[in-house]
Formats: structure tokens, sequence, C-alpha cells
């Protein structure tokens, strides 16, 4: 099966924002699910990640990886807060 | 004179029916987006729509009365591997498609759990793609498409749609999922059209 914990998600959203981002946090666009990428559902690596809502299926992001490029979308996402250590 | 061994034949023969950037595999890797639905034959139809709405559809019945075809052709995934001498069974696009009026250029392909893929209507014609039915002699296995999915070996494998609920017909070239996410808009493994902007 190509259906993949959670935390199989890190690699390829390492490789695309360049540091761990499985903390965080997605508004799903279709349901309004909130949560961590970590929590969603993968699907892939091959022929690409696909980051699935866990509540409602809906694509929340793609990830596909080139030899020499990282094509993504995020189709499925109302916004995403990307952590970044600092205080508010 | 038999000097020529089996061995150094194949390779020769392998070689050539490998697209650029390919290997030859004897399995079936199942590569798939999203989670594997599970169809009854009793609830499977089949459905062309064309660019004006015009519907023409077949239950599963209706499609096994429909002269059978048995293609015999290699697969070419975009991740690297191809599978020659693959044998199936099932209807020819060119026998479904005989009857629709359409004046569209360009068709997506639709499936059950939301997948789609698009290609130029001219290559779902003349016996180059079929919704096949069968693998090897047995049903379709629902993590290989079952009970029915799009098979159009001409073009990378994802373009043959797993899992096939119908056909969009269209004016408008519309890409579909993999097509949106990176992926070729038409991916013919010969000329190694795997991503966007190759």
């Amino acid at each position: 099966m190509t259906e993949l914990d959670a935390n199989s998600a890190a690699g390829p959203l390492t490789l695309l924002f360049g540091r761990d981002v499985t903390l965080a946090v997605g508004i799903c666009a279709m349901c309004g699910t909130t949560g961590p990428l970590g929590e969603t559902v993968m699907y892939g690596p091959a022929p690409g990640t696909v980051l699935r809502c866990p509540q409602c299926s809906n694509v929340l992001m793609t990830i596909v990886e080139a030899p020499d490029r990282l094509l993504a979308t995020m189709p499925g996402l109302r916004l995403l807060s990307v952590p970044t250590g600092g205080t508010s | 004179m038999g000097i020529v061994s089996s061995g150094f034949t194949g390779r020769r023969e392998a070689d050539h029916r490998l697209p650029p950037g390919q290997y030859e595999t004897h399995d079936f890797p199942v590569l798939s987006a999203g989670p594997t639905p599970f169809i009854s034959l009793a609830e499977w139809t089949f459905t062309v729509v064309s660019e004006l709405g015009a519907r023409q559809r077949w239950s599963w019945d209706e499609l096994m009365r429909l002269p059978q075809s048995h293609p015999e052709v290699d697969i070419h995934c975009v991740t690297r591997w191809s599978k020659f001498g693959t044998r199936w069974t099932g209807v020819s696009l060119d026998l479904l498609l005989a009857d629709v009026e359409t004046g569209a250029d360009y068709a997506v392909a639709y499936s059950h759990g939301g997948y789609t893929t698009n290609l130029p209507l001219e290559d779902l014609l003349d016996g180059k793609a079929w919704i096949v039915h069968e693998f090897d002699g047995e049903p379709l296995s629902p993590s290989h498409g079952g009970p029915a999915r799009l098979l159009v070996p001409h073009l990378y494998f994802w373009k043959s749609a797993k899992w096939i609920q119908g056909l969009r017909l269209h004016t408008v070239d519309e890409p579909g999922f993999w097509e949106t996410a990176g992926y070729h808009n038409y991916g013919d493994p010969w000329r190694e059209q795997r991503y966007w902007g190759d």
C-alpha cells in the first residue's frame, strides 16, 4: 500500500520547507478541520506525496520530487501556520 | 545456426522496448494518490459527458455485452518502471465513443475517489485506449483500479486512470490531478515528458 503513517510526510515536507514542519497547523479548506501536518493522511512518496485531510480526505497538499526540483501545491489548505520559534 | 544466446537476444529486445530513463520490472507496483474505493458491480456505471452536457451511460452488464478486446501492451510508469506484455480484457474506446456527438478536442477521465487525468481526445481513439476490467485473465483487483480502469499504454501510466467513472469532453484542455501537481500535461514516455516544463 502507498498509504503511510502521518510522520512519513516529514521527509518530503522537510525537503520543501528546509526544516521540520510536521507541527505546522493547517486548516482544511473543505471541512475546516484544523491540525498539524504531521497528523494528515499521506499517500506516496511515488509518484508524489499527497497529504489528505484525516476527516474528509480532501487533498491538502502535494509534493512531486523531480530530479532537479520540487513541485508543490496546496489546493486544500485554507491556512498554514508555521511556528518560527519567536514570541508574539 | 543458434549461435546468439537467448539472453543476448532478450536484452536487445528489452532495450528496444524501453523508453529513455526506464527499467524493466516483472512486478506490478501499486501507486496511489488516495484511498482505494470499492465499487460494487451493481452500482458501477461508465458515463461519457459531451461538452454540451449530453450523457451516454453504460452499466456493468451493458459493458460486458459489448465486443471485448484483448490488448497485450507494454506499460510505462513515470516512476521509471516498465512492464512488458501486460494482458488485459476490455472495451475499446472507439466503440464507446462511436455514437457520441462532439466537437471536443480534449477529454478528462474522472474516477471514483476524485482522481482526474486529461488527454487529447485523439489519444483515446484509433485503437489506442480501452476501458479494461481483466488483467492476466482475472478480474481487475481494486488495488490495480478494478472493477475497471482506463488503459492508454502509449502514455505514462498515470494517464490510465484507476477506478474509472467516466469521461468529460471539453473544447479546452483542463489539467487533471497529477498534471496540476507538477507532472507533464501530455506524458509521452518516448519523449520522457515526466514533469511540468519537460
